[in-house]
């Protein structure tokens, strides 16, 4: 070989290399990490997963939020305007979280009842993220 | 022109073409499914008399117009000098649904800017809009006489909607042209 | 009246942008002098027009114009005079004019710089830049004017968003902006060099500096944004893979290994086409982070606006801009032939590693940030991709990257032997190794698999950085600029990693219920609630909480997390409180109240995290020096002006 071709087969090496090895991380931590959307009405209907995060967004059912009296414990529903589920979650709620709020929380399903490990609210006053707009859009139609 | 050097431009059209189907998804079109259907039932308490109640049955038999506001509401306050022209302009008379706002603000908001609402419904905890999947401040329905939603603005409605959707519907409907 | 100067003087600066773009160009085709000297002063006028434009905008806000739509709907008479300044790109309209101002500046000092570089390749670069400004200039006047009167006027304004009344985010989006718009002046060289068919020393020489000074922006103005969010939005995180971020890291990424590689096609005439590959893309990426931001087909906790018809336009612009460029490149990129040939040791393969890791890394990001937009599309179903994934891809893609990052130096250009880097290298890696182990045993609180790695590659690379420099055998004064930069650069590298490292793993983090008086211990630390009150501030209420944090047997101090709602807003703001420190800091912030005086509180020990921002401006120095080398401004300047 040349040392031309040397250097050309050694470029190509090395492109396929990264270029595969890049892939090949990417496609193993998407299948980790990839988080589908849920709404109320889909897990009530036995579609969400178990033993794995997903994500489910609705909107807070008024005077539904209870809080535990010694930890940070608290428990809400979530409906998209059809069905309703439980929430429960240890920690500080955003400062966004309100009532009658769209919010997006991250958990597991056990016992039909979501244990969450991280709560979103939705950060514009005027506008609900787009997965609960559709979500609650979506049950409407099914009405 | 080598294939090698072609790569990129295709990668990117590949791109391109998928940033153009996510725009078309952008969450302000997300149709309505209420279109064509009874519109959702309501009691509220009206914004200047409390006993008084308003329902969108008190509205059969006419065509008129819901429209979603609140005084926090950025986008409303550019809407409404519209909604002011479209009722001196036009026989039709605009509901106001003042969605989770305070009394106060609401009838200080419409002293200043003009209240182009024949009634304003109090929803001040939202739920009415949650039955009529209201996602955003905000938004106008059409209703016909026989309490059929017919159309749905998300948004501030622009003269050149009334001009141009609206008016045309409305019309339409007035005539029973429309099936 | 004013408003309308500034509405006739952004169409005027139109028209400069049109002629600017097509005459030179042409002219430069048809060999017209006349034609081609016309691009250095429609340049100018081109700025001084967006300059007016934007100085009546301002005016708008000093005086609380609240008849111009965008002043009332971001502006309040209340606001204190800095975020009025900095309101004007506190949402869409106003910080496109700040783009285009930025971009129209960055022209004018690209044709004051321009002694030395052939008129026709100056006036095809400021031709290009025209092009762009078109772009940006049109986009504002067809859907986002920021003139438009309100009538009836209101008589106060809307409060800018509190969370946007801040120092840090005030000077964060023009940090940024001058890194995007700087990736335009490679990008125009880039353009004008394949118009030209020829790419040289030369050529490398005019992009470098120009290239680093908007890599220095770029890196800054990440940090700032970095810090902000740690400091601010009150979740005590740091980096959190959000659309708006990658948007800021895609660039970066590749304008880092546009650097590099314009080293290798200064020194050594290899990489061309690649370089100029690099120069579109970095570029490119800085425009689709706009258009991921502005358009709102991704949501995230940054999008100001969201708007379906200013998505279309931008879009078309993308089209128009990148897939131009792209088909340029397939059709020129081969004439730009390289010549220069290595062996496989040498620099030169350093540099392509280092390239293709970079690369590989914002292609991730990018598949990590599109691919849920994808499946949307498709109509697969709404997912989204979490931390995990990206953490996952860029920590193996680091290893490499940081091994030959620390060897880069010492490698000799063209051919290089095993035998000799190894001799080099043989000290540096074994002063880390003792580092990486030693460090963690004597003061970390548990071993971990992960810190080792962090700390060995951190260490690995500032000292191969720093023993190189000891061995120049010169004085480590009497060296150029620029290899000064290349050191401190690196030295930052190392030490963001280091931070980011031992922050991840050693962090502690705690939501905690405390009554008054009541105790919580975060390692080393007490914590103590005394109370939380209510106090009345100018344009806010808030409840302000007063914790009493301690180390073991040192002094206790006082820290006052905060509640606040600001006027005219109804919600609520987090408003940590912070105790800095070059090792640790402690972190508080209030939750809700939980009734009988107690509260939720959020509680973090955070070890190394400064060291992540110190980083970032050890780096931003390093590409500041290599910028200002000698041996750039002999070829450049004109006018002793600083950049």
């Amino acid at each position: 070989m040349t040392p031309r071709r040397k250097k050309r087969l050694l470029l190509v090496l090395l492109m396929i290399f990264g270029v595969s090895s890049a892939t090949a991380l990417a496609l193993k931590a998407f299948d980790q990490n990839m988080m589908f959307f849920y709404s109320p009405t889909e897990i009530n209907a036995g579609k969400a997963p178990e033993n794995r995060d997903f994500r489910i967004g609705g909107l807070v059912v008024q005077g539904s939020v209870v809080r535990s009296e010694k930890s940070l414990m608290v428990k809400f529903d979530l409906t998209d305007t059809k069905e309703v589920i439980t929430v429960q979650y240890a920690g500080i709620l955003p400062d966004l979280f309100r009532e009658g709020q769209g919010i997006i929380a991250r958990g597991q399903l056990n016992d039909g009842v979501i244990n969450a490990v991280e709560v979103l609210a939705k950060h514009d006053e005027n506008y609900m993220p787009p997965e609960i707009a559709d979500a609650v859009a979506t049950a409407k139609e099914a009405n | 022109m080598r294939l090698r050097t072609v790569i990129p431009l295709f990668a990117f059209m590949l791109l391109a073409v998928l940033l153009a189907v996510g725009l078309r998804l952008n969450p302000r079109e997300v149709p309505s499914p209420l279109i064509d259907k009874l519109a959702p039932g309501f009691i509220l308490p009206t914004l200047y008399k409390q006993s008084a109640n308003i329902s969108p049955a008190d509205m059969k038999g006419k065509v008129w117009l819901l429209n979603v506001w609140a005084s926090w509401c950025g986008a409303c306050r550019a809407e409404h000098s519209v909604l002011n022209r479209f009722v001196k302009d036009h026989q039709v008379e605009v509901v106001g649904l003042n969605y989770k706002d305070g009394s106060r603000e609401a009838k200080q908001w419409l002293k200043k800017l003009g209240n182009p609402y024949a009634k304003v419904a109090v929803d001040r905890e939202g739920l009415v809009g949650i039955d009529w999947g209201v996602y955003g401040v905000p938004e106008t329905f059409v209703i016909d006489q026989q309490g059929v939603i017919r159309y749905k603005n998300i948004g501030p409605v622009k003269q050149q909607d009334i001009d141009e959707t609206i008016m045309p519907l409305i019309v339409q409907l007035q005539q029973g042209n429309v099936s | 009246m004013i408003p309308e100067i500034g509405h006739i003087a952004l169409i005027i600066a139109l028209v400069m942008a049109v002629v600017q773009a097509s005459l030179p160009m042409i002219g430069a085709q048809q060999r017209k002098l006349e034609w081609i000297n016309l691009a250095s002063p429609l340049a100018r006028g081109q700025f001084l027009f967006v300059a007016v434009a934007y100085g009546c905008l301002t005016y708008s806000f000093i005086v609380n114009d609240f008849s111009v739509r965008y002043v009332a709907s971001t502006s309040n008479t209340a606001l204190p005079l800095l975020y009025k300044v900095s309101g004007v790109w506190g949402a869409h309209e106003g910080s496109l004019l700040l783009w285009a101002l930025l971009l129209s500046a960055w022209t004018v000092v690209v044709s004051l710089f321009s002694r030395g570089i052939p008129l026709l390749i100056l006036a095809r670069v400021l031709s290009v830049m025209g092009m762009i400004s078109i772009g940006f200039i049109s986009f504002m006047l067809f859907t986002s004017n920021p003139f438009v009167r309100l009538f009836p006027a209101p008589m106060d304004g809307r409060s800018l968003n509190p969370l946007l009344q801040d120092f840090g985010l005030a000077i964060h989006p023009p940090m940024l902006y001058m890194g995007y718009v700087g990736f335009s002046v490679a990008f125009a060289f880039s353009i004008a060099a394949m118009i030209d068919g020829k790419l040289d020393a030369a050529w490398a020489r005019w992009v470098r500096p120009w290239t680093n000074i908007a890599w220095v922006f770029m890196t800054l103005g990440i940090a700032l944004g970095s810090w902000w969010a740690y400091y601010e939005l009150g979740w005590g995180g740091w980096w959190f893979w959000d659309p708006v971020e990658n948007a800021s890291l895609m660039p970066w990424l590749v304008g880092t290994a546009l650097i590099h590689s314009l080293a290798v096609t200064e020194k050594r005439a290899a990489f061309k086409s690649w370089t100029v590959l690099l120069a579109i893309f970095s570029f490119s990426l800085s425009l689709l982070g706009t258009f991921l931001v502005r358009s709102g087909v991704l949501t995230s906790v940054h999008a100001f606006t969201t708007d379906p018809a200013r998505g279309l336009y931008i879009l078309v612009f993308l089209v128009l801009v990148i897939g131009g460029s792209l088909a340029l490149y397939a059709w020129r990129a081969p004439s730009l032939r390289s010549i220069g040939q290595f062996s496989a040791i040498s620099r030169e393969t350093g540099l392509l590693l280092n390239n293709v890791v970079l690369v590989a890394m914002a292609g991730s990001v990018l598949l990590g940030t599109i691919y849920p937009l994808a499946l949307d599309a498709l109509g697969v179903g709404k997912i989204s991709v979490g931390p995990p994934y990206f953490n996952q891809i860029m920590v193996p893609l680091g290893v490499p990257l940081f091994l030959a990052m620390g060897l880069g130096l010492t490698l000799r250009w063209k051919k290089d032997s095993t035998s000799r880097l190894s001799k080099k290298a043989i000290i540096p890696m074994g002063l880390a190794l003792l580092i990486a182990i030693l460090l963690p045993l004597l003061f970390a609180p548990e071993q971990h698999g992960l810190t080792f790695i962090g700390l060995i590659l951190a260490s690995w690379v500032a000292l191969a950085a720093m023993i190189w420099l000891l061995n120049q055998g010169r004085s480590p004064f009497k060296l150029p600029a620029s290899t000064w930069g290349a050191v401190i650069a690196h030295i930052g590298m190392a030490v963001t990693v280091t931070g980011i490292t031992l922050t991840s793993i050693y962090s502690l983090e705690k939501d905690v219920r405390l009554a008054p008086n009541e105790q919580y211990s975060l390692g080393d630390y007490q914590f103590k609630l005394i109370g939380v009150q209510k106090v009345q501030r100018d344009n806010y209420v808030a409840y302000q909480g007063t914790v009493e944090a301690s180390e073991r047997g040192e002094q206790a101090m006082l820290m006052h997390p905060e509640k606040r709602t600001y006027l005219s807003q109804s919600r609520p703001m987090t408003e940590a409180a912070i105790d800095p420190g070059l090792f640790r800091d402690l972190f508080v912030a209030l939750g809700e109240p939980l009734g009988k005086g107690a509260w939720s509180l959020r509680i973090y020990h955070k070890p190394f995290v400064r060291w992540i921002w110190l980083g970032a401006l050890f780096m931003a120095l390093g590409g500041l020096m290599a910028a200002l080398d000698k041996r750039y401004r002999r070829l450049s300047s004109r006018v002793e002006v600083t950049v």
